[in-house]
């Protein structure tokens, strides 16, 4: 699986080749127009609009030469395209034909946009019967192919350029009812909008500063892409004969006229083919980028990350179910979300990773699961599961030995699947029982996290169990194998809080049963200190504390650990003021300076703490600090 | 970063139990309500379906005669004798007051009867009998030739683009495909023709008789709808495969293959069976032009001549039928939708 490629330890970087430069970073814009599609499309467009503007003006007196001694012609030396039946110059004909056909598109994009605006307007205008009919009949028109609209209409209008026009403006139409209504009733009631009318913003300046700017450029867009289609869509009707009339001619009428010699002169009719199908293209690519560069965030280019392998020291624990030294996962554009992290877990043990979101203890359990999404890179010394190391093992070994719990139950269970078929596939795929057997082990594993009926939950599909079961299920899931780990990552901030108890029963009970080792993920320092046997505090992608979950309340040494445990509320809290709570933020990933970063959020913060970051050192029994006013 | 306040400390209201909340009831009585929404569910749908119907019906009644002027004048040309006008007028029923008419034309239209052709004389009914499974055939089997082809294209550009890897495959996919989509059918329908058909004579390049007269037509009608299925499916898959669940199978050690086959792609497929739903309705109406081009005895080619010969009782039934097809499809879609997705009526309320 492509997954454990990038969890191994790499060193080297799988950057992108560097072509932009700095300017790069400067311009994400930049990069969707540099891209093949969007050059493709905007060479196609400025051609077509030099086309529209130069064509007629050079050979505009080529196309209407009548030559009675050539016509009908294939392609020859003097007419790339061959002649029609008066003779006439193809290739001219079809260059001059351009500007007509753009023109046409245009007045057609126009009419459609204007009908469909108002037609999408209507609505918040008309009392509501009236208002409801129109979104009616707008859901009722996007619905119907847009040929079919534009027949109907141009069998009315009549046969020509006329009845062709306003058919494919009426075919456009629905499209910018639709998308007016929408941005109509999102826009306006945005809370920005609200907020800006509640500062006493001027009407005028709330319209040009907040309103248009969001809804300008999703009716450019599609302006743009109508005038794509509205130019094929005239290339059809006027290739049907439903369309431009001679003497006039426009790309599909010339292809009407090809069409009918194809079989003797397949060229006369790839030509004008060519040039719709290019400007479709054109008009499609561009539309593209441009919804593209609107969409774009300030997300930028991967750049390489720079980390090399830490390497192992010391012997390996033999008798640790994990052990972890010097982990680092580190992401493109110097972000370094989890720092030189190490651990070492006994089996049975429950340990507690608390930290702030943000700290890095999420990313360290998908590290250890390999499970680190892709630009990301993973380093460590050392990755040992139950005395292996992770990177030797194979999906079969880590697909039973190692068990995850996720935070959103409704989200870890697909919902396309039952339930037991999602438990018993771990075992038919990776200890090799039959369908039967694994459904059995599935219903007991069910059974064994208390779910009340077991074997008809596991028929069940998961929207059909509670958010607590679902839960349980996703625990019975990791015990399908013989897990050595649970990773348990906020398994039950998403739970409400009876289920939550239940759930830390569940978990404190499997652990005694399957003498498994439990990493418990929380922000909720209460829940841990409850729970675990031993704590484990990160800060900015660093640990920062380690010590028994009974020293937690009274012995913490490290200031943010302190300060966590301070802005617990209790019995005894105030409730009149305000919570306790630390000032300032923790630091992004990329912005950890070299010294302790907790430093400035420390009331206890020296000049050392911010020129030089201290080590996590031992600090009494079973504890470690990283804490220069502790330590020294 | 969020403030540890909001952060560290538990959660003081407890979050609501999630939309399964019907599971805590027994579970018979949830089963029965599920049942009764997806039955009311259905019910909306039909009555939408009845309404448009309704308005279809409607329009294509006021089609004749929202012509200007007199269209059976139009259709017989100027030099025909003003006798026969009124008299193939007073036979059309078009001197008769206009809500008798509508009642008249609602009538036919229930009982199969749409009317004769100006040009023939032949019954609208049987014209539409004769060439209804031509184009249905054409669309259903470019339908089918789109999905085949564009899901596991789809699918397997996301895995190999996901999380921006393979930058090249990324551009070259998604340039490609959108020039493909940009490309109307009638024009790869020139282009095969001319190339395939002309040029090498490896295919027939009009009419139908025999499979491999079908060749060319089922490609030109499917080549634009294989690219844009494929982009839809890519990025549906790559929004799978960032699920929790995906994540969870993954940590899980399934086998690719698996992961894929079973995790991700029936996830994929309500959004794929919608489009393929709306793609049949599109591929009916491109099948209008790709008729015309390979002479192919369907309703497309019937309406074009109806349209330029002014045949209007012949254009008036088949643009009905069209829009019925339309709407059918888009109601079995809907319903199909319903029962196979269990989440869907969830947005249906929702919307």
């Amino acid at each position: 699986m492509r997954v454990d490629d990038n969890a191994r330890p790499t060193g080297q970087s799988e950057a992108v080749p560097d072509e932009g430069g700095q300017a790069r970073k400067a311009a994400s814009r930049g990069v969707v127009w540099r891209s093949p599609s969007a050059l493709i499309g905007g060479v196609l467009v400025a051609f077509m609009v030099v086309l529209a503007i130069a064509g007629p003006l050079i050979w505009g007196e080529a196309a209407e030469r009548i030559d009675a001694g050539a016509i009908l012609q294939g392609t020859s030396a003097e007419h790339p395209l061959g002649t029609d039946n008066l003779g006439r110059d193809l290739l001219a004909r079809v260059l001059v034909a351009g500007r007509y056909s753009l023109a046409l598109a245009l007045a057609a994009t126009l009419i459609g946009a204007v009908l469909g605006t108002v037609l999408g307007a209507l609505p918040s205008v008309l009392p509501r019967r009236g208002a409801r009919l129109v979104t009616g009949l707008v859901n009722a028109l996007v619905a119907f192919p847009g040929l079919l609209l534009a027949m109907f209409t141009a069998v009315i209008a009549g046969l020509g350029a006329r009845g062709a026009v306003l058919g494919i403006g009426v075919a456009i139409a629905p499209g910018f009812a639709r998308l007016t209504q929408t941005l109509a009733a999102s826009v306006a009631g945005a809370d920005y909008v609200a907020a800006a009318r509640m500062l006493g913003v001027p009407r005028r300046r709330i319209l040009a500063r907040h309103i248009l700017p969001n809804i300008a450029e999703p009716l450019i867009l599609t302006l743009a892409q109508s005038l794509g289609g509205a130019l094929l869509g005239l290339a059809g009707m006027s290739f049907l004969g439903l369309g431009v009339q001679p003497p006039d001619f426009d790309w599909g009428r010339l292809l009407f006229d090809g069409f009918a010699r194809i079989y003797v002169h397949p060229e006369v009719a790839l030509g004008p083919a060519a040039l719709v199908a290019l400007a479709g293209i054109g008009f499609n690519l561009l539309g593209d980028t441009l919804a593209r560069a609107a969409a774009r965030s300030s997300a930028g280019r991967q750049e390489s990350a720079r980390t090399e392998p830490p390497r192992a020291e010391g012997e390996p624990d033999p008798d640790a179910v994990l052990e972890v030294r010097d982990l680092t996962v580190s992401f493109p554009g110097d972000s370094t979300p989890v720092r030189g992290l190490s651990l070492t877990m006994a089996p049975g043990e429950i340990v507690g990773l608390v930290g702030e979101s943000g700290s890095g203890k999420s990313l360290t359990a998908a590290a250890i699961g390999g499970l680190v999404p892709y630009p990301g890179t993973v380093t460590y010394g050392r990755l040992r599961l139950g005395g292996a190391d992770i990177a030797g093992m194979s999906g079969k070994e880590l697909g039973t030995a190692l068990a995850m719990v996720f935070q959103d139950p409704m989200a870890s269970l697909n919902p396309a699947l039952r339930v037991g078929g999602q438990l018993s596939e771990v075992a038919v795929v990776h200890q090799g029982m039959s369908r039967a057997d694994a459904r059995r082990r599935a219903v007991d594993r069910l059974g064994h996290v208390h779910l009340p009926d077991p074997a008809k939950q596991a028929g069940q599909h998961p929207h059909e169990l509670s958010g607590g079961m679902r839960q349980r299920a996703v625990i019975a899931m990791g015990l399908m194998g013989e897990p050595r780990l649970i990773i348990a990552d906020e398994p039950t901030t998403a739970l409400d809080v009876t289920v939550q108890r239940q759930i830390l029963k569940l978990l404190r009970e499997v652990v005694e049963e399957t003498g498994a080792a439990l990493l418990f993920i929380s922000h909720d320092i209460a829940v841990v200190g409850e729970l675990c046997d031993r704590v484990v505090v990160m800060y900015a992608g660093r640990v920062v504390e380690e010590l028994p979950a009974d020293r937690l309340a009274a012995g913490a040494a490290h200031p943010y650990t302190r300060a966590l445990i301070a802005s617990l509320p209790d019995l005894d809290t105030d409730r009149s003021r305000p919570l306790a709570g630390i000032p300032g933020t923790q630091p992004a990933p990329a912005q950890v300076g070299v010294g302790c970063a907790f430093a400035a959020r420390c009331a206890l913060a020296t000049e050392r703490c911010r020129t030089e970051r201290p080590e996590l050192v031992v600090h009494g029994p079973h504890r470690r600090v990283a804490c220069w006013e502790v330590t020294s | 970063m969020t403030d540890p306040r909001t952060d560290a400390r538990p959660p003081e209201t407890p979050p609501e139990i999630p939309a399964g909340a019907p599971a805590a009831r027994p579970a018979r009585t949830a089963d029965r309500t599920a049942v009764r929404r997806a039955l009311r569910m259905a019910v909306r749908r039909i009555v939408r379906f009845a309404v448009s119907l309704a308005v279809l019906l409607t329009a294509s009644f006021a089609m004749i005669h929202l012509i200007p002027g007199d269209p059976v004048r139009a259709s017989l040309g100027p030099a025909a004798p003003i006798e026969l006008v009124q008299q193939r007028t007073a036979a059309l029923g078009l001197d008769r007051p206009l809500p008798e008419q509508f009642v008249t034309y609602v009538g036919g239209v229930l009982t199969g009867d749409f009317g004769t052709s100006f040009l023939t004389g032949e019954p609208v009914s049987e014209v539409i009998a004769a060439r209804l499974p031509n184009t249905l055939t054409l669309a259903l089997l470019a339908t089918a030739m789109a999905l085949i082809v564009a899901v596991p294209l789809g699918m397997w550009a996301a895995v190999r683009t996901e999380n921006g890897r393979n930058r090249g495959t990324e551009v070259t996919f998604g340039t490609v495909t959108g020039a493909a989509v940009a490309v109307p059918e009638f024009l790869y329908s020139i282009a095969l023709v001319a190339v395939l058909a002309v040029g090498l004579g490896w295919f027939p390049p009009a009419g139908k008789d025999g499979p491999l007269t079908y060749v060319l037509p089922v490609l030109a009608l499917s080549i634009g709808s294989i690219a844009m299925i494929a982009r839809i499916t890519r990025v549906e898959t790559l929004r799978e495969l960032g699920t929790d669940y995906v994540r969870l199978a993954r940590a899980k050690r399934l086998p690719a293959l698996r992961l894929h086959l079973r995790h991700v792609l029936p996830n994929t497929l309500t959004a794929t069976l919608t489009m393929g739903g709306l793609l049949l309705t599109s591929l009916i109406a491109g099948s209008v032009l790709v008729e015309y081009v390979f002479a192919w005895p369907g309703l497309g080619q019937k309406i074009v001549e109806s349209i330029t010969q002014k045949d209007y009782p012949v254009a008036q039934g088949v643009i009905l039928v069209y829009g019925a097809i339309v709407l059918v499809v888009n109601l079995v879609v809907d319903l199909v939708l319903g029962a196979l997705d269990p989440t869907s009526e969830i947005k249906e309320v929702a919307a």
